[in-house]
């Protein structure tokens, strides 16, 4: 599965990728509003993104997160009900939400940040899918 | 997915259908969290109406548990029995029930006139029927009148129909129906989570503690999954008058059926909520995998988990039962919440189990729980120390609808009887009945169901069964009274209290019954000693169950309140109420409705709806100082076998507590005089809880309490008037 990816040597804080994606995905600049966010901190800028690890799946009471055929984690926005679980409990906390939005979103690996990197900090990269974490009996 | 051998005929139970009633309605979007009208069908005389829900009535009753009462209130007399026709059963939500995006927020709650208490009962309860009823049009339902054959009712909350069906085909049994209402009225499969049922099984309608099973859809198991308003024997109210299913349908569940007035601020409480669960679960209940499971072996730590009829707080054998055990047994890594965006998760089930009893042996279920009450009553009460006849009687409690509190504390009660030589093989139908045998206990359990034998005589409850006892075999009543594990006519559920106080009051002082859903203080108390003196203790008994009732005012679940707590919680002025939660319940309810409440306002539209009930347990003849006795059992040990058991505790607090010196006094001395102490120190307590609550010296509320309450209502009055008030 294609992965995001983000190079600390080489962003250079100028929030393109944010401006971009929330631009794609909800027509209009908001930060608020990116599936990416990068952060100045005393250490530089650190990137906070979904890395497609599926912990969300196992906690979405609709099923309305699943992985595709590409690897990749999507969230169905007409089965979610909005309950937010999978905002509370993303390890990386790259589930988002914003205001006026009643659902969340997340990084599906798209690639418009990529194109639009200024520094080249951001690639998509192959990776192997995680192993499936559900173990309940599938005798069903 | 179940496995049947005989797997039932849809077709065959669907053209037996036959309308008998049908009412239309316009469907309309909520306002603030309520629809504003409450639904009314009368069996006896197949009708259907609706009512409106005035301003008056919000204002005094809130919502859920305090509708059912009024409405309750005004079907009913002083003269209603639990089987009068006018006797209702009703379900409500409640206006905070239906929201996603807090944990705990899909529960009902059910009232009616008690078939085991005699007296109005209400009993909390989640899974998806209460928030589909309200989002079909409906603040509540009452069921009134008794049906001429077994009926379905229907609610179709997308189309706006009601149905009365006639149903002779379906099963009784909750496992069944359950499914086979999905299978008839859902379109196809991805729509049987827009179906949700009320049901009650056989055992419902030869017990008086049969439970309601209500139905949420698990997508991910393809079961329709049972939880349970247990306490108090609607069930059995339920089957008396012939309904066999409530049925709600409603498919357009999203992220605002209440209309809420801030959206905004109940998602920010949400996900820090939900953070919060992520973050300190595992490292404080780990409700997430094991559920309320995880108090077996926390109880047996504090000698608090009732044995051989509460006649001890331990036992070697408990590692057994614990949460180890469940944690492999429970399926692990899907959601198990019982209500949309619940991600306590507690609802925990053991998949693929095997029956190896009754008429379902050989098929494979999946099975509801057990939860902490179920471990305890039939694991360490009944002494039979084996998870699987944990789980095998925990399913067909379920189905057959039984109350698994009460069935495990009556088995108790039954068990000790037995190795008493009060009952023998000769009254129990050649089965011994010794604490431990879990098979015999399980041929009671199917008997019961059944109506037959001496199963069904158990079914009675422990109120019935001492007087049985007495009347019919000479047995010593004042030992019944002692050990009989019941308050108010309702079984004990499983916390030993014989060394808290508090908690003593915490059951005996309990509206309803001995049920530990008001006030559980044991560690308050006998742990942390945070509430050493009678005003302390009649402090939290006033607090806590008030704060408590208003979870049954609006719709939610108790647990998430404080089976998981903020990390400095403890750092905080009042850790024991959890203030950070108890601040995100008065801003979702803000929000949700509009208004602008604070904490003590919150405390107040609960002590509108205590009061109202002690006044309603009044007007049917019960809620004084005499209907408060506790059985000793639950102040202190009623045998020597007890006493000496802990000897060198008693002993010290007879010293150190009292001033009164043990020693060179025999077992029986020292038992009597501990007895004198604790049965006085108990009635103290209740003077400082009635004074406490604005109640006279006989646990009556006072018309000026009433009236500081504004609910000195006409009907209340004339009531008080009847206690000297």
């Amino acid at each position: 599965m294609k992965v995001l990816v983000w190079d600390k040597e080489k962003c250079i804080g100028c929030r393109t990728c944010e401006k971009v994606c929330s631009q794609t995905w909800f027509k209009e600049e908001n930060r608020d509003k990116s599936r990416i966010k990068i952060t100045e901190t005393e250490n530089g800028f650190e990137s906070n993104f979904c890395n497609q690890c599926g912990e969300c799946i196992l906690v979405c009471p609709v099923e309305a997160l699943t992985r595709n055929a590409k690897g990749i984690v999507r969230l169905n926005d007409k089965t979610c009900v909005g309950c937010l679980s999978c905002v509370g409990f993303c390890p990386s906390q790259s589930m988002f939400i914003a205001k006026t939005e009643p659902k969340p979103f997340k990084c599906i690996s798209c690639g418009v940040c990529v194109k639009n990197c200024p520094s080249g900090a951001l690639a998509l990269q192959e990776l192997p899918e995680p192993l499936e974490k559900v173990f309940y009996r599938r005798h069903f | 997915m179940n496995i049947y051998k005989n797997k039932y005929n849809v077709d065959q139970i669907k053209e037996n259908h036959k309308i008998i009633a049908e009412f239309k309605y316009d469907i309309k979007k909520l306002s603030l969290g309520y629809s504003n009208k409450t639904l009314h069908i009368n069996l006896g005389k197949s009708k259907i109406s609706s009512k409106e829900v005035s301003q008056e009535m919000k204002d005094k009753f809130t919502g859920g548990r305090g509708f059912n009462l009024k409405l309750l209130w005004d079907a009913v007399n002083e003269n209603t029995k639990w089987d009068s026709p006018e006797n209702e059963i009703v379900i409500a939500a409640g206006p905070m029930s239906g929201i996603t995006q807090y944990p705990g927020t899909g529960k009902s709650i059910v009232c009616g006139i008690s078939p085991l208490t005699q007296a109005p009962v209400d009993s909390n309860v989640g899974g998806y029927f209460g928030p589909y009823l309200k989002f079909s049009g409906w603040d509540a339902i009452e069921l009134q009148g008794i049906s001429k054959k077994d009926v379905i009712v229907y609610i179709n909350g997308d189309e706006g129909l009601i149905q009365i069906i006639e149903a002779p085909k379906e099963d009784v049994n909750s496992h069944l129906i359950s499914e086979q209402m999905c299978d008839i009225f859902a379109e196809n499969e991805m729509d049987m989570k827009s179906i949700a049922t009320v049901s009650a099984g056989q055992g419902a309608e030869n017990s008086f503690f049969g439970c309601l099973n209500f139905s949420f859809y698990d997508r991910r198991r393809k079961v329709a999954r049972l939880k349970q308003a247990g306490r108090g024997g609607l069930g059995t109210l339920f089957r008396h008058k012939k309904v066999k299913a409530v049925v709600c349908k409603f498919s357009s569940l999203n992220f605002n059926n209440n209309e809420v007035d801030n959206l905004e601020m109940i998602k920010e409480v949400g996900k820090n909520y939900h953070r919060e669960l992520y973050e300190e679960d595992d490292k404080q209940c780990d409700m997430r995998h094991v559920g309320t499971a995880h108090l077996v072996e926390i109880m047996d730590d504090y000698d608090l988990l009732p044995t051989h009829n509460y006649k001890f707080g331990s036992d070697s054998k408990t590692p057994k039962i614990s949460s180890p055990i469940w944690r492999e047994m429970f399926t692990q890594g899907i959601p198990d919440g019982c209500w949309y965006g619940c991600s306590m998760q507690c609802a925990k089930c053991v998949d693929g189990y095997v029956l190896r009893t009754g008429p379902y042996k050989g098929d494979t279920v999946s099975v509801d729980g057990p939860e902490y009450e179920t471990a305890a009553a039939f694991g360490a009460n009944m002494g039979i120390f084996d998870p699987h006849f944990i789980v095998e009687a925990n399913f067909y409690c379920d189905t057959y609808a039984i109350d698994t509190i009460s069935f495990g504390t009556t088995m108790a009660f039954i068990m000790e009887c037995y190795e008493n030589n009060i009952i023998n093989k000769e009254i129990t139908g050649g089965y011994d009945l010794s604490f431990g045998n879990g098979e015999e206990a399980l041929n009671m359990l199917h008997l019961m169901a059944s109506g037959v034998g001496f199963g069904k005589t158990i079914g009675l409850g422990i109120r019935r069964l001492k007087k049985l006892f007495v009347d019919k075999y000479n047995a010593d009543a004042n030992f019944l009274n002692d050990i009989g594990m019941e308050c108010k006519g309702m079984e004990y559920s499983e916390y030993m209290t014989k060394e808290s106080l508090a908690m003593q009051g915490g059951y005996g002082l309990a509206l309803k019954g001995a049920q530990h859903d008001e006030a559980w203080l044991i560690f308050m108390d006998m742990v942390n000693n945070q509430i050493p003196t009678f005003e302390d203790k009649a402090e939290a008994l006033h607090y806590f169950p008030m704060f408590r009732t208003w979870f049954g005012l609006q719709g939610l679940c108790k647990l998430p309140w404080n089976d998981v707590e903020p990390a400095d919680n403890a750092e905080t002025e009042e850790p024991a109420k959890v203030p950070s939660h108890v601040q995100n319940y008065v801003d979702i309810f803000n929000s949700i409705t509009g208004r602008k409440i604070d904490k003590n306002e919150m405390i107040l539209q609960s002590e509108r709806v205590y009061n109202f009930q002690r006044v309603f347990n009044l007007r049917m003849g019960f809620g004084t100082r005499t209907s408060d006795k506790i059985p000793y059992r639950s102040a202190g040990p009623v045998t020597n076998e007890e006493y000496l058991s802990r000897e060198d505790r008693y002993d010290k607090q007879l010293q150190e507590k009292w001033n009164w010196n043990p020693k060179g006094k025999s077992v029986d001395e020292r038992k009597n005089k501990l007895r004198q102490f604790r049965e006085d120190a108990y009635q103290q307590l209740c003077d400082a809880v009635y004074k406490r609550r604005g109640w006279d010296n006989n646990g009556v509320p006072t018309i000026n309490k009433m009236k500081e309450l504004k609910m000195d209502l006409p009907g209340v009055i004339e009531v008080l008037k009847k206690y000297g008030q």
